[in-house]
């Protein structure tokens, strides 16, 4: 390996950086609905403008219970009484196609804009 | 043997290399969640192509690969990406080459990046879906990581394949 491969392989590194933080805060629109799944079906749209707290429990088919919290903008899992709760520490999501999931529970929430765009698949 | 028939014969073993590393790299998923990342072992044969024979035999070892790899493992969509990122990779890994700036190991991680940069343009043009680009950072990354591995490879490789082969 020559002193040039190692400038090349940083630089990069340094210009995928880059591009990530652009698309994450230039390309990357901010969501106006959270979706919430529960078993596959769709339960709740809710408003990502106005600030609310919901319980997610046997109620509404849920083997458990979740608290989803939506406040400026942003969607979160504040708790959950599942064993690993990965679905808290997913934190807070706004963009367009983000989602926390709760597996355990099957409770799937996910961000959506006006115009939802398909997720392509790529071999 | 004469020069020529040498380097047919090098140009087919290789292309039977590149053609096997094409079917156990599908046989073998990086489970890592992101598609279009894998290893690019077909490279190995790619780059000792260029290194043993020449930049036209290059080409046209990897047309090939592509093309075989397309009718036997593959579908349209598989054989089409495969064939923009392929191409691109090669022409640049050649270029990269002559200005004689990098080692093997450079020229591999500009193909590695290539490679997967001319697939995300592939699929933003056949999907018609620009969101597929965002994944263009962490396969920027990928290609750099995968591209110093196998350039490793190719060093070791390339040295005794000349031994042996040269044409």
């Amino acid at each position: 390996m020559k002193k040039n491969d190692i400038i090349l392989a940083i630089s990069l590194v340094i210009v995928a950086i880059i591009c990530a933080i652009f698309i994450q805060v230039f390309v990357k629109k901010d969501g106006n609905v959270a979706v919430v799944s529960i078993d596959g079906q769709v339960y709740k749209e809710l408003s990502l403008n106005e600030n609310t707290e919901i319980d997610l429990d046997h109620t509404c088919g849920v083997d458990g219970y979740n608290v989803l919290v939506i406040e400026n903008g942003k969607a979160y899992m504040k708790d959950a009484d599942c064993a690993d709760k990965v679905c808290v520490h997913q934190g807070k999501i706004s963009k367009v196609g983000e989602t926390v999931v709760c597996l355990p529970h099957k409770v799937v929430i996910e961000i959506k804009g006006e115009n939802t765009e398909l997720d392509g698949v790529v071999q | 043997m004469n020069n020529n028939s040498r380097r047919i014969a090098v140009c087919g073993v290789l292309t039977a290399l590149a053609l096997i590393f094409s079917y156990i790299e599908a046989l073998i998923p990086i489970p890592i969640g992101i598609p279009g990342v894998k290893l690019g072992i077909a490279n190995i044969a790619i780059i000792a192509v260029i290194y043993i024979v020449g930049d036209t035999e290059a080409i046209i070892v990897n047309i090939l690969r592509i093309v075989l790899t397309g009718i036997l493992f593959g579908n349209l969509y598989s054989f089409l990406f495969s064939l923009a990122g392929g191409m691109l990779s090669v022409i640049l890994m050649i270029l990269v080459k002559k200005t004689k700036k990098l080692s093997m190991v450079g020229v591999s991680i500009i193909g590695g990046v290539t490679h997967n940069i001319g697939q995300i343009v592939a699929a933003v043009f056949l999907m018609d879906n620009v969101a597929i680009a965002y994944y263009l950072p962490i396969l920027i990354v990928a290609g750099v990581i995968t591209g110093i591995v196998i350039g490793c490879v190719c060093q070791l490789a390339t040295k005794r394949i000349a031994a042996n082969f040269k044409a």
